[in-house]
């Protein structure tokens, strides 16, 4: 394990795709490691990229990973699918709009499966930041799903989160759900070689004179992946951000907010498995369903139970 | 939580037909597979540094265009040099008969042509995958 670590700090990309494994099985040496993973991360810009389904997401970060690289940066990228809760299994084709990026090895790219039975985004995926930052990736950048609550969970991971819109939704501001939009720090109007795009941008801009609360100012940009236009607008208000945070010292607000919610995720996920996996819970909470649906028991009371042995 | 079937499903050379392909994917995925898809057009390179990037046990090549024997055995070679030797390799398409022992040969342990039931290639993957 320590051979493996040393070579994924050294950026060794075998190392580093099997770490992530192990990680996401679970095993326990690797989950040791990440003591040592931990210390050495905390530099890579963290970049989430969100947004309805079919926006461009993936177009949107290969057309910045491109840039990125022009700029001799080393990039990671994560993109996220769901995962059936029913077969468990997932199809991950974020990957096709990359392909072009394959055969460099200066960019990584893994896909993942959303796994949780939360929902949101599994804590494997703070692990992963935290391997691709400690082997040396200066730029993090981390594409999630466009339904369910990975969205608005991706503001607690990223340092920059991006918000994209398309043309075209109707009234796509009134009926995005809560949450999306407030979490912007910068909204991207994709496709912009399609009509509507000025009613986008003003709906953005109304809303935000409504809502606005912060000091800053969010940009709003308008991006054509198709025809590569507005990638160097938006990589500068990146990086403007990124200037923004560390000027009012806020990149340490937002690192301790990503290590909250990792701590929360994994202390979830370990009671989530103490109590339905183990085999000692499962038994009695099979028979405690029966008498509920039998309603000699309601939920609360049944719940009051097995909370009752595990605090004990 | 047992670990998941990470299967890559690629589509080597110039053949632009991936129906099938994303059919066997979806089965895959049905049969609880994680599965990446690489889209249409892929070199050998892309794909064995894919497979490399994404930690696959299994990788799927769809080819109906007959340039099996280069491009499936480009993969095979391919990966050989890059060590990684545990990797299940699986080929499907339009693939003569005679064609399938050179493939097996040179590392293609299922070829699975037209008509093949989709499950057939789940219990093949499932019993061969290299645990």
């Amino acid at each position: 394990m320590n051979n493996l670590v040393s070579k994924v700090i050294k950026g060794n990309t075998r190392a580093i795709a099997q770490m992530i494994t192990l990680i996401e099985n679970n095993d326990s040496d690797a989950i040791d490691a990440m003591k040592e993973i931990h210390k050495k991360s905390g530099n890579a810009h963290v970049i989430g990229i969100t947004g309805v389904m079919g926006s461009g997401k993936s177009s949107l970060i290969f057309e910045l990973a491109y840039q990125y690289r022009k700029q001799g940066k080393k990039i990671g990228i994560i993109a996220v699918d769901p995962t059936s809760p029913f077969s468990g299994g997932a199809f991950l084709g974020d990957r096709v709009r990359m392909m072009e990026l394959a055969t460099d090895d200066d960019v990584f790219i893994r896909s993942m499966g959303t796994h949780g039975m939360l929902g949101g985004l599994a804590s494997s995926v703070f692990d992963v930041v935290e391997i691709f930052d400690a082997a040396g990736m200066d730029i993090i950048l981390i594409e999630t799903v466009g339904v369910g609550q990975a969205e608005v969970d991706i503001v607690k991971i990223a340092d920059t989160t991006l918000v994209v819109l398309v043309p075209g939704l109707g009234d796509s501001i009134q009926t995005i759900k809560a949450g999306l939009m407030e979490i912007a720090d910068i909204f991207v109007v994709n496709k912009a070689d399609k009509t509507g795009v000025e009613q986008v941008v003003a709906e953005i801009e109304s809303m935000l004179d409504i809502s606005s609360k912060s000091d800053r100012e969010t940009p709003i940009v308008t991006t054509s992946t198709k025809k590569h236009l507005g990638i160097s607008e938006l990589v500068s208000e990146i990086s403007s951000h990124r200037n923004y945070l560390k000027k009012e010292k806020l990149i340490e607000v937002k690192r301790r907010k990503r290590y909250e919610a990792e701590l929360t995720e994994i202390i979830k996920m370990r009671l989530m498995n103490l109590i339905f996996d183990e085999s000692k819970f499962k038994e009695r909470i099979d028979t405690l369903i029966d008498q509920i649906s039998n309603k000699e028991l309601d939920p609360y009371s049944a719940a009051d139970e097995i909370l009752g042995k595990i605090l004990k | 939580m047992e670990r998941k079937i990470r299967v890559l499903i690629a589509k080597p050379g110039l053949d632009g037909h991936d129906r099938g392909a994303k059919i066997v994917a979806r089965a895959l995925r049905d049969a609880g597979m994680e599965v990446i898809y690489t889209g249409l057009h892929q070199t050998a390179e892309k794909i064995v540094k894919t497979a490399i990037q994404e930690d696959v046990e299994v990788i799927g090549l769809s080819l109906l265009s007959g340039a099996h024997m280069t491009l499936f055995v480009d993969v095979a070679n391919m990966l050989k040099e890059n060590e990684m030797n545990d990797v299940l390799i699986v080929g499907g398409g339009i693939i003569p008969e005679d064609d399938v022992p050179a493939l097996k040969k040179a590392g293609i342990s299922g070829v699975f042509g037209p008509g093949t039931r989709v499950d057939e290639i789940v219990r093949f993957i499932i019993e061969n995958v290299k645990r």
